[in-house]
């Protein structure tokens, strides 16, 4: 099939970027969207001109690094997928494909498609982890977990840090990132300990890092590639308040 | 150089705990005067970093993506594993330690292999102490399985997504470290060479993938955390941007380079569909806990379904091949990786290979559906079916997925001794991107334990007796080497941006991929070799000449770094060559088809070839001088492998 492509081009975080029309032409089916774009990238290379970039590492869909917002979406047209699991086969031939980097005011553009996310690890060096240094660790065994609590603690730690909520938000809210980290541990015993420490943490570091507020739209949870509920955010924020009103000598 | 691996003196079981009391310990006080470099920061590097910085070291670590919870670790799906015996079933440290030596064909250390072992079940309780959730039972203890041809269960897993959660475990650890300003991370960092000083590692050099700037680090010590080179393949189960850039630039630097022809052919990944193809993707070995292999029984039959003619889900019984089954009756589709992986080869080599390129063998869950019911099925595997559906758009709950096997593991790395210290003094090397504790196959989930047991707790051993052997007088970063070797990194930058040929470095990268995986894949022939070996050095030549570079240094170039690694393969390719024609044995992965026994199995040449194989550079264009560690096995009976 063949395709056109709008894609943002920007020199870097200083220049103003603007989008270019690319033609992908003999593009197959079995394609991912991603080597798709590789194969403009070789035609581009070999007429003298700069490749599109994009951050992609894994491209199976765990290590969240590739971010691309296609046709308007985060991670494209599927639900509960990334962009490097999209395939070329969801196009039909003669569509036209607008692919632009998230856009976030926290996540500034460094390359065309290319953004600075660190601000997720920045509030996970906040908060975080459980404070426990290497040995002198009890038994695995000794903390037994009900099975009910661990599958839940799971669904919030499948999150890839991938940023597609902050990108769907129209306040480029991180409420569903941060509250998928807060959930996991608050969820564990292991977590108990810090847990209202943790929160307000994590929530300041938020903050400070300039994304939005949440106003419960759900477009985060509708464009996750792993479909993590914002039930999650209900309970950061009631962790959140009952850290603020009551535990404030304790967090 | 004579290798010394400095395994303890003494019975297997207490050589560490011996080696442990033995080591110079740095007085805490002093602990916060001395630097240390960690590059990488998957299982291994974040694990190696976190607990140096928790003894109170100065740690500065660096990777090449934008966080470190990214790095190709994260991809791992299947478990660790770990001697628990949680289950019961005959599972001890001895256990572990002689199942990792008998399948890696024993081409590893008795002495590593049995430490590997032993702090296996410490990284089990660490990382549930940092919450990572691995699966549970009712009862709220922890899950296990049976892996990767294991016998027993000893496996622990979190769904499909063991590395994820240890990765981000490891990234918790690390990140508390962060905040307490003991580490200082630099994302999107390349190593470009090591800094030695008087014959010992002292820094590195990087590149800032955003700015370009090429930048000088003094440290006290380096360690290389910096995984596999399986890219080297071009199309492999690694993320794209995985590389032996930090190694190789470590191996001219004098750190011997071992094994580098031991690679792990995985054998259940989706097959290739089209050139297009940029990286191939794994299906976790679990499904073969309840899948059947299988192929038609007849070329005829094959060639039918290739063409369509006749649908796989009409194929009688009797016309179906379960070849690992009839071939092992013992293990069945249980069979370590590499005898799966051969045996699949062998199938699409006869041409009973499926699928429209014919080059797949069947993986069937018919049976197991039947026997466990689709929902049975669909909870333990759900979400690898879905995977390979979105993939290739086929539904394996109705017809059989198509597999093939594809380079998804580096035994091979840098040599190091039992303290994980490469032939430079102050230069280590943690993780896949060593060579020690696999030998010749690695069992599934162990290359997790190892990343983990080598990061958490080998090296806050052994790295503190070096670093009380050379005392904390800091390292001056204005000494002429940090100068020497920043410039040698800008001189190669520049060359690689002044290359404005005809052909991509992609076009480069495929070819060289076509070529090992041609004769330094499965099978392996001196006729072979010996003809690769001049391709490669014809495309390296070409490469410098004809490449095509776009872009500057002073910007976010991927094209640049892409040049950069793709250039470092070219070179290690010939290595790898060279190894496997040295090496006239077939052990594990390294199958030489002159050396098989009647059954065709890889057959051992112990008299000659038990050693590791450590390469000395000695230049660019020169020969590689071969040393030999060899290998001493006092509590293991050297055996051919048998599955039958
Ligand atoms: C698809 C897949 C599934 C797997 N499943 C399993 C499994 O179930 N069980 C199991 O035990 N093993 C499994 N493995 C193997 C295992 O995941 C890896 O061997 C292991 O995670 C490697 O860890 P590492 O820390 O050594 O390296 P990595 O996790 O690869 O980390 C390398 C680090 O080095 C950095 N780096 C590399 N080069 C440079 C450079 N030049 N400059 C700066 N930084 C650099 C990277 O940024 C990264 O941080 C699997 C592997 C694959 C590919
Ligand atoms: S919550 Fe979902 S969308 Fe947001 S970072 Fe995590 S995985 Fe990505
Ligand atoms: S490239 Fe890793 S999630 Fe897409």
């Amino acid at each position: 099939m063949n395709l056109t492509l709008k894609v943002w081009r920007q020199k870097n975080a200083d220049t103003k970027g603007k989008f270019v029309t690319y033609q992908a032409d003999h593009v197959s089916p079995d394609m991912s969207f991603l080597e798709m774009l590789d194969v403009v990238n070789e035609d581009l290379t070999k007429k003298g001109d700069d490749p599109i970039h994009f951050d992609h590492d894994c491209r199976e869909g765990i290590c969240g690094a590739c971010s691309l917002h296609i046709n308007g979406r985060p991670h494209g047209p599927k639900q509960g997928i990334t962009t490097c699991q999209l395939h070329m086969r969801t196009f039909k031939d003669n569509d036209t494909v607008v692919i632009e980097p998230w856009r976030a005011e926290a996540f500034p553009v460094i390359k065309d498609l290319a953004v600075d996310r660190r601000a997720f690890d920045r509030i996970q060096a906040a908060g975080g982890f459980v404070s426990v240094n290497t040995g002198g660790v009890p038994d695995a065994n000794a903390i037994p977990i009900p099975k009910v609590i661990a599958d839940e603690a799971f669904n919030s730690a499948t999150c890839i840090g991938c940023g597609a909520c902050v990108a769907a938000c129209k306040n480029a809210s991180a409420m569903l990132f941060v509250s998928a980290k807060v959930s996991q541990l608050a969820l564990l015993p292991q977590g108990q300990p810090e847990r209202y420490r943790r929160v307000q943490a994590m929530v300041a570091q938020m903050d400070a890092e300039g994304f939005g507020s949440c106003t419960n739209t759900g477009a985060c949870e509708a464009e996750c590639p792993k479909e993590i509920s914002i039930t999650n955010i209900a309970r950061m924020n009631r962790d959140y308040l009952t850290a603020k009103l009551i535990k404030q000598e304790e967090a | 150089m004579k290798l010394d691996a400095k395994i303890p003196e003494g019975p297997l079981a207490g050589k560490w705990s011996k080696h442990k009391f033995n080591l110079k310990l740095v007085n805490p006080a002093n602990k916060r005067k001395y630097t240390v470099i960690v590059v990488g920061t998957g299982l291994a590097g974040a694990s190696a970093a976190a607990s140096l910085a928790e003894l109170g070291y100065n740690v500065k670590a660096f990777c090449y993506q934008d966080s470190p919870r990214r790095a190709h670790s994260i991809a791992a799906q299947g478990g660790i594993n770990a001697a628990k015996n949680y289950q019961n079933d005959g599972d001890s440290v001895h256990r572990l330690f002689y199942d990792t030596i008998k399948g890696g064909d024993y081409r590893a250390r008795e002495g590593n292999v049995y430490r590997l072992a032993e702090v296996s079940v410490n990284i089990i309780d660490q990382c549930v102490a940092q919450g990572v959730p691995f699966a549970r039972e009712y009862g709220g203890l922890l899950d296990n399985r049976s892996f990767g041809g294991s016998q027993v269960s000893r496996t622990f897993y979190a769904r499909g997504q063991t590395g994820q959660q240890l990765l981000l475990g490891a990234y918790s650890a690390l990140n508390r470290q962060i905040n307490l300003g003991k580490v200082k991370m630099f994302t999107r960092h390349e190593m470009m060479d090591v800094v030695k000083i008087e014959g010992e590692a002292k820094g590195i050099v990087t590149r800032d993938l955003i700015t370009g700037e090429i930048e000088t680090h003094a440290a006290h010590a380096v360690l290389l955390c910096t995984g596999g080179y399986g890219n080297v393949f071009y199309l492999s189960t690694n993320a794209m941007g995985c590389n032996v850039t930090a190694a190789w630039k470590a191996h001219k630097r004098g750190a011997y380079f071992a094994n580098p022809c031991f690679t792990q052919i995985h054998p259940t990944c989706i097959p290739v569909t089209g050139d297009h193809q940029s990286k191939l993707t794994l299906m976790s070995e679990s499904l073969r806990n309840d899948g059947r292999v299988w192929a038609p029984k007849t070329v005829e039959l094959a060639q039918k379904l290739r063409k369509g003619e006749l649908k796989v889900t009409d194929l009688k019984e009797d016309d179906r091949d379960y070849f690992l089954e009839r071939k092992y009756p013992a293990f069945g589709n249980l069979v370590p990786r590499d005898v799966a992986s051969r045996n699949a080869k062998e199938i699409v080599d006869e041409g009973r290979g499926v699928g429209a390129s014919g080059i797949a063998v069947y993986l069937d869950f018919a049976e197991a559906i039947g026997r466990l019911g689709e929902d049975a099925v669909r909870a333990r595997y759900g979400n690898l079916f879905d995977m390979y559906q979105q993939i290739t758009d086929e539904n394996p709950y109705k017809q059989p997925m198509r597999i093939y096997p594809a380079v998804h593991y580096t035994m091979g790395g840098l040599w190091v001794d039992y303290n994980l210290q490469t032939t430079v003094k102050g230069l280590y090397c943690l993780g896949e991107a060593n060579f020690s504790d696999h030998g010749a196959n690695r069992l599934g989930a162990s290359a997790l334990m190892q990343g983990l047991a080598d990061g958490y707790f080998v090296i806050p051993y052994t790295l503190g007796d070096y670093l009380a052997t050379i005392g904390p007088d800091a390292v001056d970063i204005k000494h002429i080497a940090f100068e020497d070797a920043k410039k040698s990194v800008v001189d190669r930058v520049n060359h690689l941006l002044s290359l404005k040929g005809t052909k991509t470095v992609n076009e480069y990268h495929r070819e060289l991929g076509h070529i090992m995986w041609e004769y330094c894949g499965m099978a392996r022939t001196e006729e072979g070799l010996i003809k690769a070996k001049g391709m490669i050095r014809e495309l390296r030549e070409d490469f410098w000449k004809n490449a095509m570079v776009s872009g500057t240094n002073n910007e976010f170039n991927q094209s640049l770094e892409n040049a950069g690694r793709v250039a470092d393969f070219l070179e290690l390719g010939e290595l790898m060559v060279d190894d496997a024609l040295n090496r006239k044995e077939s052990c594990g992965g390294h199958f030489r088809l002159e050396s098989q026994t009647e059954e065709g199995e890889a057959l051992r040449d112990d008299d000659n070839y038990a050693y590791a194989a450590a390469w000395e550079y000695k230049g660019d264009n020169q020969a590689e001088v071969l040393h030999k560690e060899e290998l001493v096995f006092e509590n293991v009976k050297l055996s051919q492998r048998s599955y039958k």
